[in-house]
């Protein structure tokens, strides 16, 4: 593994007796693509702040490119490119002077920043709106603005915060197409989400983080195979007949999860499974066999769904 | 995606000798950007208010003027009346603008507009954002301060070569309030908190022997007029452009001097503890 380019030890936030992060470790590699998987309210976005040099920490260690950033924001910044969770675009000013503007932010030359903001309006699909304002933006592209003017000081480390969330399908594929290529080009992605589809699809590695402490850590696929099974079968019985099915389901799986709407039967081959449960005579009314994901993952390391 | 060939890979951030970490010694980048902003969105705002001090002067000095006549100042001389109020008037119109640029504004941008969110995630920190607004406040209130100065010059205002001082004096003043303001304005949440910030400049504007002589007052409200700020601004503008300077400028100089590095780190402070927690 490269040296890390953010490591953290026993890193903790606490609001008066709060404490949003509990001391979590953790180690970034440069070039990696890092998630902060959890639902709203684990600390994903304080720990985002504080490698951002934005907050400064309680206790614990952190190192960002080398540098502590209670000591150096300004020269850690400048390394960082952040999308935070709300679009915080500067309204007075129009699209394409949003990039010149941020850049100039940086200390970066008009002559370097005039081409490199045409560049980043074509990464963006947003070179016909150069000259529009950013209220007539719709979510999608502000959010893909946001992510451009994240990249207008060639950024070492992006960090983003919930990037997908509120956006529809069709832009949350747009956004992630654009991510995939940042990645590819080896720049170090950091990002929160609780979107499994998002983690699956952009991490390398991930830490599970709920009530501001690590769960687990790994590959998505290895923190399935750890926590999980390999398929998983969904079944739906109706309120009142889920508890009575699930006595019965227990024999024929390595694990099962009673939710309010539905039963999950964790099983290795999922086909067999459905096909024994009908062999006892339950009936379900729905039935889905799919793969398991990392809301299983996170559903078996804290009891709970993720988006509640 | 192309790449840029000749473009500097990353940004440079020099580590200056005050403040590391709180300045990365770019303040002039926000001042560009209100620069831009203000000529694309809110420009009749800046123009309205050259002409406000402008009416002032035309009704209170010309018209009221008319039949007031010369009025005593402390030394014995007498001037016109316009010319009396004409200073207390730039005065107070580099009051108004650094603190509408520093309040209003920095109100809406830090409640509504989350700019300084998105300013402090880069090299910059918030030394330069405080800097950068009120050197724009600055920039703002010494072009006033210009047209003003030329209609005075037209109306036979300027009664000495000194007047050409106001011009630095104003800056001084602007900037105290400027960095005073914003600092203020940092703790207000709502919009009647940010009335009270009206409530105290009309009293002061009306009372700070800004139409009459502090002499028509008793002994207390002098001593408490002479306290506040728009007082020593007024004094101190009047004495360069009637040329009755005395030594006392140096004191007014002082005053404001004072407010400028109290309100600076206020202002440093608060946006450090509300921004970078």
């Amino acid at each position: 593994m490269p040296a890390p380019v953010i490591s953290a030890t026993e890193l903790t936030k606490k609001y008066k007796d709060f404490a949003a992060v509990d001391g979590i470790s953790f180690e970034i590699a440069s070039g990696e693509s890092f998630g902060f998987l959890g639902p709203n309210g684990a600390g994903k976005s304080t720990t985002m702040r504080m490698i951002g040099a934005v907050s400064t920490r309680t206790a614990g260690d952190l190192s960002v490119i080398g540098l502590d950033p209670n000591q150096y924001g300004p020269e850690i910044r400048s390394q960082l490119g952040v999308v935070p969770q709300e679009d915080n675009l500067d309204t007075e000013l129009k699209v394409r002077d949003n990039l010149i503007v941020y850049g100039r932010y940086f200390g970066l030359p008009h002559s370097y920043l005039g081409p490199k903001a045409d560049e980043l309006l074509e990464f963006a699909q947003l070179t016909e709106k150069a000259k529009a304002r950013v209220d007539d933006l719709s979510g999608g592209m502000k959010r893909r603005l946001t992510i451009a003017r994240a990249l207008i000081n060639n950024p070492r480390i992006m960090m983003l915060d919930e990037p997908t969330t509120g956006l529809d399908p069709q832009a949350r594929h747009i956004l992630w197409d654009r991510l995939f290529r940042l990645k590819e080009r080896g720049t170090t992605l950091v990002l929160t989400t609780h979107y499994m589809d998002e983690a699956e699809q952009l991490c390398d590695r991930l830490v599970v983080i709920d009530k501001g402490t690590i769960m687990a850590e790994g590959s998505p696929a290895s923190l399935i195979k750890q926590y999980s099974t390999r398929e998983v079968v969904e079944l739906r019985f109706g309120s009142d007949r889920n508890a009575a099915a699930a006595t019965k389901l227990e024999s024929l799986a390595e694990r099962i999860e009673v939710l309010p709407d539905r039963i999950l039967v964790y099983s290795d081959n999922g086909d067999a499974a459905l096909q024994k449960a009908h062999e006892l005579g339950l009936n379900p009314l729905t039935s889905l066999v799919r793969r398991s994901s990392l809301e299983d993952v996170f559903l078996r390391l804290t009891g709970r769904s993720l988006i509640e | 995606m192309t790449t840029t060939t000749d473009a500097p890979p990353v940004p440079h951030v020099n580590r200056p000798f005050l403040l590391p970490s709180l300045y990365a010694g770019n303040a002039r980048s926000v001042m560009e950007r209100g620069v831009l902003a203000t000529a694309k969105t809110n420009w009749l705002i800046v123009v309205s208010g050259f002409f406000e001090p402008v009416f002032y002067l035309l009704a209170m000095g010309i018209g009221l003027g008319s039949y007031i006549g010369a009025i005593q100042v402390p030394g014995g001389h007498s001037i016109p009346y316009a010319a009396y109020i004409a200073p207390a008037l730039l005065a107070v119109a580099a009051m108004n603008g650094a603190v509408f640029d520093s309040t209003w504004n920095v109100f809406f941008k830090m409640n509504f507009g989350k700019l300084y969110d998105g300013m402090l995630a880069t090299s910059l920190g918030p030394f330069d954002v405080a800097l950068g607004e009120i050197m724009l406040a600055l920039a703002r209130g010494f072009v006033y301060a210009c047209g003003f100065m030329i209609v005075m010059q037209v109306l036979g205002l300027n009664l000495a070569w000194t007047a050409i001082l106001a011009l630095p004096a104003v800056v001084l003043i602007a900037f105290a309030f400027a960095s005073f303001g914003m600092g203020i304005t940092s703790y207000m949440k709502t919009f009647q908190q940010m009335d009270w910030i009206n409530f105290i400049m009309l009293p002061m504007f009306l009372l700070s022997a800004t139409f009459y002589p502090l002499s028509v007052y008793p002994d207390w409200m002098q001593w408490a007029i002479q306290a506040m700020p728009l007082w020593h601004g007024v004094e101190l503008v009047r004495s360069l452009t009637t040329g009755l300077v005395t030594s006392a400028l140096l004191w007014h100089v002082l005053y404001f001097a004072v407010m400028v590095l109290v309100g600076m780190t206020l202002t440093t402070r608060r946006l450090k503890s509300l921004f970078l927690d």
